[in-house]
């Protein structure tokens, strides 16, 4: 373990000549994409193509009492008008469970309402046009009468007995509960010398892509096969579940995803509008393209992290975290989202809080409950967010309670950096953190003290500025565990395929998907770096379930751990296949021989021995030259799944400076600091955008995001002007650090570095926020997002 | 997100644009189209002819004449935000103008559709009110012009007829007595202000007088805040801030209780720089 430089050497373990491994190089779709000749859904056309529009229920929960539909039909363009009944006939409904999360339940959902509409924004009938406006313009046309059902919108309440039951079937608005107890949490509460409590509140808000959600369906009747263009994450996941709800098998469908822009994690579940979109092709037997505008993303893209949690840590007065409690309550949508569920984030939360301390003691229950609103799911380091600032917010509130440093109270609680492997009392298994270093480096990349001593010479004058921590840990690198053993067919596994062509160039096909994140910079570097090309020599395909290996996607921080594993390794083995050949030709040992640069090499002297081009074209050409016998393989395939660890759990610490203006509430971030652990770093600029990026998002989370909505489930601030992402100038300088653990689980060491970010910064925000406030005696704030109102209210100025 | 189908002409004269509104009781008029393309596109709007008056000629331009600024309804806030004449003439224009949206929306947003729109919480209306301005309109009947006292009329709502077109803004020129304040609080740079204050006072020895104050953001209309302004003129500033009797609703970024405090710290700061102010 070391602390790197933002542009780290090249570590030994992977330091074969021309190595990318470490290097910050240039993603090989740049050019592509900076130069407007990227392709997304938006941009698919193909001949005999329609266009889809979906009228939208105006109430949160109704019944639909009749659907005229007859205006419409006959309006300029129209090819289909199609309700929730029809389309049934097409595709069958599903139900958004997993068998791991025990008890859960939800109730099955249809691509277009039938009978009923559960949330504002649920698609009710559909309109398919020559063009997207001639399809808007007749959803202007079709008249549905509806009758409005109470609409259950308070979490408090939603399991009440007076509260309306939004699925008769399931009998109460219970999605999924957990309960856990570990420990003696009551003896460690009474020995604590102090014991703090505060309920926090995170708000309900969404990832915003810069492409919306975009699809393309286009059934051929006359090879009964349907080909789906899809901005998602997950190509072959949903490969699967598009043949399963029309009835087909898995190798008559093909996804294939173009360039995604963005993703986060809202693109990888499954949408009624976009299932319908399918489901449309099928019936019509032509093309038919979906794309979410901006209006409708809000109201149906999944929110994320509506928690109200009660929190509780028991501290003694030497600094020693006795244990920690929670009480989560979570509302969803009116139905769990499929095929993830809309339980993991809230099982998360139950997991990981408390998660970088070691404290034995740990009692936590989580609610899930239906409510008639968009539906929730994951979104990017999901639960981390939730947990991290319940965490961290009852950690500083108890160092400031009996006196401590806020890093002086987590030096005493997280767990040793030589004390792994271990294990979180929630049990989760840690193969080798870094808590103490990444500590100690944000110690020093801060200037700490000096930043105490600014803050306090501030204050004498009556400027308020605020440093705020927050410690966590991330899920990286998943394997089975997190859904194939609950019976999704979301693989954890992945492939690549790599081949040498005619003239000596490098060809990978992937499992793992670009959303614009750079999977396909990683992919490259990898195999480059194992076999021994330039990475102008590779070319990187991905997304087409029809050319790639079987793979799950990008999610959950897996694709440079787990895809670029897969890489690695084929690279590795295409390399041994043509040294095989290469020894063949020059009559030598292949064991004696190297690939570098793109030149078979002697690998004592590196003398150069014979090009890759040369070899090439003997291997495909002129093969009756080779000895009798054998046979040249140059493509070959790897797969990788991590089988030692259910995850790769990765660490860091975060800070943030600010400022609070005292009259008017308005937050002021100054600078923001991570330092993160992620195993090997294959591209640091990658690794550090993915922080900036994340930490971005949770900027967003702690001052900006939420998803308003009245108490008749109508979202209230469903456009940008209204829902508040934050832009270039609400951005601080965002400076990253790194300590390096590589996971003994792959050769390349890496782990995921996509949450960290998001995880952490919200909680540290919050945390600097309060740290700020203290001399002047506010209440804590702990409910997100932290508006000029809330402060003020803090201040008892309003 | 397409918007509803609607004529469109793009006119020569503005008798020819007259004489379309005259003729389409539905049309609307289309000039930099910064807030008219967003509810065209979410179908908050649905006009049956969009009148293109980006066309017209002599409607553009910045001027100095006869102790007054004036400025075409056509001129895009870029032209004002690099104007010599603005910054030397309309400070408080000059002031605001790095408030109002994005480059990109400046770039094409024009002065004129601005205070035509008469958003409550946009910053030109207000500065308009501060500094006792007047717009000139053209309809059937010629030419008439507006006090900015008597053009606020409601949410959205003016004093410009149907058929009239606002075809000018006037302000005085600012001169060695002129005092400027602007302030605005916006959850993030570029968006409606939460609450803002422009004014506008004369010196008067030490002290102030002519003081107008214009918040915007707290109600239909920008609004004058009369017993502050008396109160400033008094050099009480303390006085001014209870005197505001401003009654401003909640809305989705503020509360109305947030939204009078803010203003009431917003006033100490523009009375700040209107006392500090040497020009």
């Amino acid at each position: 373990m070391k602390i790197t430089a933002d542009t780290p050497p090249v570590l030994s373990v992977l330091d074969r000549p021309n190595s990318y491994i470490g290097r910050a190089v240039p993603r090989p779709n740049l050019q592509r994409l900076t130069q407007g000749r990227g392709q997304y859904i938006s941009d698919v056309t193909l001949p005999r193509m329609t266009h889809v529009a979906y009228l939208r229920s105006p109430h949160a929960h109704a019944r639909i009492v009749s659907i005229a539909t007859d205006a419409a039909k006959k309006a300029p363009g129209v090819v289909a008008v199609v309700t929730g009944a029809e389309l049934a006939k097409t595709m069958t409904p599903w139900i958004g469970v997993l068998t791991h999360l025990k008890g859960i339940k939800s109730a099955p959902q249809a691509p277009i309402a039938i009978e009923r509409a559960c949330w504002q924004g649920e698609a009710v009938c559909a309109v398919v046009a020559r063009t997207r406006a001639q399809a808007e313009d007749a959803c202007e046309l079709i008249d549905i009468a509806y009758e409005e059902l109470p609409a259950v919108t308070d979490p408090e309440t939603a399991l009440d007995a007076g509260t309306p039951v939004i699925h008769d079937s399931l009998g109460d608005n219970l999605c999924f509960e957990r309960k856990l107890d570990v420990g003696d949490v009551g003896k460690a509460f009474a020995d604590a010398d102090a014991v703090v409590e505060a309920t926090f509140v995170t708000g309900r808000h969404t990832g915003v892509c810069t492409e919306g959600r975009a699809i393309v369906a286009d059934w051929n009747a006359s090879e009964q096969r349907m080909t789906v263009y899809h901005a998602t994450q997950a190509p072959h996941m949903m490969q699967n579940l598009f043949a399963k709800h029309l009835d087909l098998s898995e190798s008559q469908v093909r996804v294939m995803t173009k360039d995604v822009g963005g993703s986060f994690g809202i693109k990888v579940h499954t949408y009624a509008d976009e299932m319908a979109t399918v489901a449309l092709s099928k019936m019509l037997k032509r093309p038919v393209k979906f794309v979410a505008d901006r209006i409708e993303s809000f109201v149906t893209d999944i929110h994320a992290r509506d928690h109200r949690i009660k929190g509780k840590i028991g501290v003694t007065k030497d600094g020693v975290i006795t244990a920690f409690e929670i009480d989560d309550l979570t509302g969803i949508g009116p139905y769990s989202v499929y095929p993830r569920t809309s339980g993991i984030e809230a099982n998360q939360v139950v997991n990981l809080t408390g998660g970088p301390y070691n404290c034995p003691n740990y009692r936590a229950q989580t609610r899930v409950v239906f409510q008639n609103k968009n539906v929730m799911c994951q979104y990017r380091a999901v639960g981390h967010p939730v947990a991290v600032a319940v965490t961290e917010g009852l950690v500083e509130l108890a160092a400031a309670k009996i006196g401590m440093d806020p890093l002086e109270i987590r030096r005493r609680n997280l767990f040793p950096d030589d004390g792994y492997p271990a294990q979180t009392a929630s049990g989760l298994k840690l193969e080798q953190l870094s808590h103490h270093e990444a500590l100690a480096h944000l110690d020093t990349m801060i200037n700490y003290a000096g930043l105490r001593a600014e803050q306090k010479a501030l204050r004498d004058k009556g400027i308020y500025r605020g440093i705020g921590f927050a410690s966590f840990i991330e899920v990286t690198n998943p394997s089975a565990a997190f859904y194939g053993v609950g019976g999704a067919k979301i693989t954890s596994q992945d492939g690549a395929t790599v081949k040498l062509d005619a003239q000596g160039a490098i060809t990978i096909h992937s499992g793992v998907t670009e959303q614009g994140q750079g999977a396909e910079a990683v992919l490259a570097q990898c195999v480059a770096s194992s076999f021994g090309v330039s990475m102008d020599r590779v070319r990187v395909v991905t997304g087409d379930t029809d050319n790639t290996p079987y793979g799950g996607g990008t999610w959950a921080s897996r694709a440079a751990g787990i895809g670029g594993e897969a890489a690695w390794q084929a690279g590795k083995a295409l390399r041994g296949n043509v040294l095989a050949v290469a020894g063949a030709m020059l009559q030598a040992k292949p064991e004696d021989l190297d690939i570098r640069n793109g030149i078979v090499v002697d690998k004592v002297t590196g003398a150069e021995r014979l090009g890759l081009d040369e070899l090439a074209r003997v291997a495909y050409f002129r093969p009756d030259t080779l000895p009798p016998g054998f046979q040249a393989e140059l493509m070959v395939t790897r797969h990788y799944v991590p089988r030692a660890w259910p995850f790769a759990f990765t660490n860091g610490i975060q800070a943030s400076y600010l400022e609070v203006d005292t009259d008017t509430g308005f937050v002021k971030l100054l600078r923001h600091w991570c330092v993160e652990d992620c195993g090997t770093i294959i591209n640091p600029q990658l690794v550090n955008e993915q922080i900036r990026g994340g930490v971005v998002q949770g900027i967003g989370a702690a001052l900006f995001e939420q998803c308003l909505y009245d108490e008749r489930g109508q979202m209230l601030n469903g456009n940008m002007a209204d829902y508040l992402v934050p832009m270039a100038v609400e951005m601080p300088d965002i400076d990253c650090g790194h300590v390096v653990s590589p996971t003994a689980d792959s050769e390349l060491g890496a782990k995921g570095a996509g949450e960290a970010g998001t995880a952490g910064a919200p909680a540290c925000i919050m945390n600097a926020i309060n740290d700020a406030l203290r001399p002047l005696n506010a209440q804590p704030l702990t409910d997100m997002p932290f508006t000029p109102g809330k402060i003020l209210a803090a201040l008892g100025k309003i | 997100m397409k918007p509803a189908p609607f004529a469109y002409k793009k006119v020569r004269s503005l008798d020819e644009a007259i004489a379309l509104l005259g003729e389409n009781p539905d049309a609307r008029l289309l000039a930099g189209g910064q807030s008219l393309m967003a509810t065209l596109n979410m179908r908050l709007s649905a006009p049956g002819l969009l009148i293109d008056i980006n066309g017209l000629s002599g409607l553009d331009g910045i001027a100095h004449q006869n102790g007054s600024i004036e400025i075409g309804a056509l001129a895009r806030h870029v032209q004002a935000e690099r104007s010599a004449t603005i910054a030397k003439h309309a400070p408080l224009i000059a002031r605001a103008m790095p408030f109002i949206g994005h480059p990109a929306i400046r770039n094409r947003g024009t002065l004129g559709g601005s205070i035509a729109f008469a958003d409550p919480a946009a910053e030109l209306p207000a500065c308009l009110l501060a500094l006792d301005g007047e717009v000139d309109a053209h309809g059937p009947k010629g030419k008439r012009t507006i006090k900015a006292g008597d053009y606020f009329k409601g949410l959205y709502e003016t004093a410009l007829g149907p058929q009239e077109i606002l075809t000018a803004i006037r302000l005085p020129a600012a001169d060695a007595n002129t005092r400027i304040g602007f302030s605005e609080l916006a959850r993030r740079h570029g968006d409606y202000a939460i609450v803002g204050l422009a004014a506008s006072a004369r010196a008067d020895g030490k002290g102030l007088k002519d003081v107008r104050l214009a918040y915007f953001g707290v109600a239909n209309t920008p609004l004058r805040a009369g017993k502050s302004e008396a109160a400033l003129a008094r050099g009480d500033v303390d006085g001014a801030v209870a005197a505001l009797d401003l009654d401003p609703h909640d809305d989705i970024q503020a509360t109305g209780a947030v939204k009078k405090h803010l203003a009431g710290v917003l006033l100490r700061r523009v009375a700040a720089q209107l006392m500090e102010q040497r020009l």
